[in-house]
């Protein structure tokens, strides 16, 4: 009983949020609105047993990568959306399809009459043994993922960056007779 | 003691979610929240048959989704600042240069 | 020498001319006149010594030789090799060709010297005797169908010689055409032969037909075939209603005129229709309708020679006319006579054609005769020996082609009187309008001063040597050496049938033939008559010199006076009955306007033009329409995508439900 409680708590946090989501017109809103889902999902994992996956979505998830979400839109000072005329094609067969889809997987899902139960905490996610099954049977995929962060900074790195960044020549520092000129005309710093 | 199709059909209802939000909206960031909305989704779902199964390498693969969606997230916002440097707009109807 | 070492011999004959064709075709651009014509006359000149060489080690008791040189055909019981065959008729036509042939390759090589195309044209000429040779000596249908082509390809190559000129070039094309026709019919025989008789070998199917019965009533298998080849016949040695082309290939160079169109290729019918002349004996329908053919041919076209101007043209209808009184000769089962007579034209119309060359070349090119006149003191040796050929297709005796002629009207009377009535109108016109062209071209004056000032520039030559004389003069002994020759051969030529001796030597070939004739061409009351028929012949002959000399020597104004009086009558005969018109109507516009409309734009244009550019016209609008997807515009791929996945997620819930 308390376990679906918990269960109808956690979710509707979710829909709600998701919903939001869609909703807001300001991203600042949206993001904060996904904040709440993801928090809301690691109530969700707890349920299942997934302690350890429920702490990652708090730290990595909502912690960093909604963090990074929200330093971009200040630092884009992204504002409101425009109003603009978008696709019709997205709003004509797209919606109409994600909808179909949708009715159709949960039509799916809710007429099969020998769906399982799952009790709470299902699974023990202990740390021990995900760190046995990840450093045992899936060490390549984990080495690969590292370098896949690697190549990602670098990536983000030369994107980012101002054109003009990468294509500064490399300048020795000034000597003295150079820094007293620099000095009396002015062109110590810009 | 709650049927995994209940998990599912939460799972199914983010994505949805997740996207509709990309089709519905016109901000480029918005967009991408949206695919992180659906990954989320995902995650639940593998989650859920970890613990039907009782396989606990659906979990695994949760945390590489989030390592590789972390990843994915970085470059992405890089690209959006590289955008938003040139075309001056986060508005993804007037970033249609590739139109024939 | 024995058949077996003979035998080998014969499929040398034509392939000699055919590696002189070669040689001279690939390498005769870049060779002296000298190299082209030496190489040339060699291989001919060859061709002819192993004739003669068989010849004289032919003996009637070996005879037919036959050489298998290659397999062919091969299918189920059917097959076709490439033969080799020699029995009397052969042999007889080998000769004709091979020693006319060479003399004339000699006359050529003084004739066209000054041409640019001078290897060309030596190369098509031994090309030209390579594929007669092969239709001469095949032992099979289909073999000499091969050289019957061949020697159509050869005429329209060497009628077109000259092929930037248009007249030429429309003239070679039309021989081909009409010639084609009658190949269609030569190829319908052809198979309702191999239907029949399951073979196309001379042997086995003359061996077969000779079993079955005489047709004479309807129209059976035998006479079909027998009507089918006399198409083919009349396509290649032009007779009613396929001579047209004839006239029309004096555009050619005249040794062409004089080997092809005259002494070898247009015999080729008369050779094909006596080689079947088995198929013939038995279907009675068919001859008469050969005989008809010939009959009314020989009296039309000369009908038209009188009121022609140009001096080949009026040869060319001769030659029509002449072939008619051969196919008279086969249609009333006298074939030896056809052939007898074939051979003594060989002889005087190559002689002929190549006195008018020689008469062109000496007044730099021209051809119409009105501009003739009094050559006879320029030329005296080409005035001669035209002379002597003249006697000769008049059929004045002795020379050759008295006898031949002779033969053929007696056997003609012996069918029916009609035949020998026509036969013999059209000996007095033949005579009349040969001693014409002798009167206007030899007697007189020479009627034509301008060529004096001209640098024989004529705009009407056909042959232009850019003399620089303004007289004419006679011909090089290169091209009166043959012309003396043949002249020989006109007069004793005739001697070779003397006494039957010539039918009976060509007896093994046609028995069936021979003795229907025989029954009744040596009686002893038939004898008499024979007298007085050939005397009748010999004076109607008579009279058509003496009506010649009437009116173009004694008195020159009286023709164009006759002319006028007779009026429409005229104009008719000098535009050849307006056959060529009315063919043009009947034939030619409702083919070209037929093509034009269905084949090129309904078809051509409308169908397959129209398929490929509206199936590149379709993609281009499918495209079109489904380059609109790609818009740039991030949210309608998302929108794609999304409706796509939903219609992978329906086929994965429907093929669950199932």
């Amino acid at each position: 009983m308390l376990h679906l409680i918990l269960f109808l708590f956690f979710g509707t946090i979710c829909v709600a949020g998701a919903i939001n989501l869609l909703a807001q017109s300001h991203p600042i809103n949206s993001a904060l609105s996904l904040i709440a889902v993801m928090a809301s999902l690691a109530g969700e994992y707890l349920l299942l047993g997934a302690e350890f996956v429920a702490a990652v979505q708090v730290i990595v998830y909502a912690g960093a990568i909604m963090v990074l979400f929200v330093i971009t839109i200040m630092l884009l000072n992204a504002g409101k959306e425009e109003r603009t005329q978008g696709s019709r094609v997205a709003i004509l067969i797209g919606v109409p399809g994600v909808l179909i889809g949708g009715v159709l997987v949960a039509w799916t899902l809710l007429h099969r009459p020998d769906m399982q139960t799952v009790p709470i905490g299902a699974l023990k996610g202990d740390p021990s043994d995900i760190a046995r099954l990840l450093f045992h049977d899936f060490l390549l995929p984990f080495e690969v993922t590292s370098v896949l962060i690697l190549i990602a900074i670098m990536g983000a790195v030369v994107l980012a960056s101002r054109p003009e960044a990468i294509a500064r020549p490399h300048r020795s520092t000034p000597g003295p007779q150079e820094t007293r000129e620099l000095v009396a005309t002015g062109k110590d710093h810009r | 003691m709650i049927p995994l199709s209940y998990y599912l059909l939460l799972s199914g209802i983010l994505f949805a979610c997740g996207v509709l939000g990309f089709l519905i909206k016109r901000n480029i960031i918005t967009i991408f929240m949206s695919i992180e909305l659906m990954l989320n989704g995902v995650n639940l779902s593998f989650v859920a048959f970890a613990a039907q199964w009782h396989a606990l390498s659906g979990q695994v693969f949760v945390f590489f989704v989030m390592v590789v969606a972390a990843a994915e997230a970085a470059v992405g916002l890089a690209i959006i600042i590289a955008v938003y440097r040139t075309r001056e707009t986060l508005n993804v109807d007037r970033v249609n240069l590739l139109k024939l | 020498m024995t058949p077996q070492t003979l035998s080998p011999l014969l499929c040398t004959i034509p392939l000699l001319p055919l590696a002189g064709a070669a040689i001279n075709g690939f390498f005769g651009r870049q060779s002296s006149k000298k190299a082209i014509s030496a190489v040339a006359l060699a291989f001919c000149g060859l061709a002819f010594f192993m004739a003669v060489l068989i010849a004289a080690n032919f003996s009637s008791a070996s005879a037919p030789y036959s050489f298998p040189l290659a397999h062919w055909l091969r299918s189920g019981n059917f097959q076709v090799d490439f033969s080799f065959y020699l029995d009397q008729l052969s042999l007889v036509m080998l000769l004709v060709v091979t020693g006319v042939g060479f003399l004339i390759h000699i006359y050529s090589v003084g004739y066209m010297w000054d041409d640019d195309g001078y290897y060309r044209f030596m190369s098509y000429m031994n090309l030209f005797m390579f594929f007669m040779l092969t239709l001469v000596l095949a032992k099979n249908y289909l073999v000499m169908f091969i050289g019957w082509e061949g020697v159509g390809l050869a005429s329209y190559l060497l009628i077109g010689f000259w092929f930037t000129k248009d007249s030429a070039a429309a003239a070679g094309k039309k021989a081909f055409i009409v010639n084609r026709i009658g190949d269609f019919g030569f190829l319908i025989a052809l198979f309702l032969m191999i239907k029949h008789f399951h073979s196309l070998d001379f042997t086995k199917v003359f061996a077969q037909v000779s079993a079955w019965p005489t047709e004479v009533a309807g129209i059976g298998i035998l006479t079909a075939i027998g009507l089918l080849l006399m198409v083919g016949a009349a396509g290649k040695s032009a007779q009613i209603p396929l001579y047209v082309w004839l006239p029309d290939a004096m555009e050619g160079p005249t040794p062409v005129s004089a080997l092809i169109h005259a002494a070898t290729m247009v015999t080729a019918g008369v050779y094909m229709v006596a080689r079947s002349s088995m198929i013939f004996e038995r279907a009675p329908t068919a001859m008469m309708v050969v005989a008809i053919i010939g009959t009314l041919t020989a009296l039309f076209a000369a009908t038209i020679g009188i009121a022609q101007t140009d001096i080949k043209k009026v040869l060319a209808y001769s030659t029509v006319s002449q072939l008619g009184y051969m196919f008279m000769a086969c249609g009333v089962g006298a074939f030896s006579a056809g052939i007898f007579h074939l051979m003594t034209h060989a002889f005087f119309k190559g002689l002929l054609f190549l006195a008018a060359g020689s008469v062109i070349h000496g007044i730099g090119g021209e051809q119409d005769m009105r501009k003739m006149g009094g050559l006879r003191l320029y030329m005296p040796w080409t005035f001669t020996t035209m002379g002597i050929a003249t006697l000769a297709i008049a059929g004045i005796p002795p020379f050759a082609g008295f006898w031949s002629k002779d033969e053929i009207l007696w056997q003609a009377f012996n069918t029916s009187w009609v035949y020998w009535l026509i036969g013999v109108v059209t000996a007095f016109i033949t005579s009349f309008y040969m001693f014409r062209l002798m009167y206007m071209t030899f007697g007189g004056d020479y009627r034509s001063p301008a060529v004096q000032e001209a640098h024989g520039h004529n705009p009407h030559g056909h042959d232009d040597h850019g003399h620089g004389h303004g007289e004419p003069h006679e011909s090089p002994w290169v091209m009166l050496g043959p012309l003396v020759i043949l002249a020989v051969l006109s007069v004793v030529g005739g001697f070779v049938g003397y006494g039957n001796r010539f039918e009976h030597f060509l007896a093994p070939v046609f028995q069936g033939a021979t003795e229907v004739a025989q029954e009744a061409s040596h009686e002893t009351a038939g004898r008499a008559l024979e007298y007085l028929l050939m005397a009748v012949s010999v004076s109607v002959a008579g009279l058509g010199w003496l009506l010649a000399y009437l009116l173009y020597s004694r008195r020159p104004q009286l023709p164009a006076r006759i002319a006028q009086s007779l009026g429409g009558l005229y104009q008719a005969v000098a535009h050849k009955y307006y056959i060529d018109e009315l063919y043009a109507v009947l034939f030619v516009k409702p083919v070209v306007d037929g093509s034009t409309t269905i084949l090129w734009h309904d078809i051509d244009q409308g169908v397959i033009d129209a398929a490929v550019n509206d199936s590149a016209d379709a993609a281009c609008h499918v495209s079109d329409s489904v380059r609109h997807m790609q818009s740039g515009n991030l949210r309608s791929y998302a929108g794609w995508v999304a409706a796509g996945g939903a219609v992978v997620i329906a086929y994965m819930v429907w093929m669950g439900v199932r």
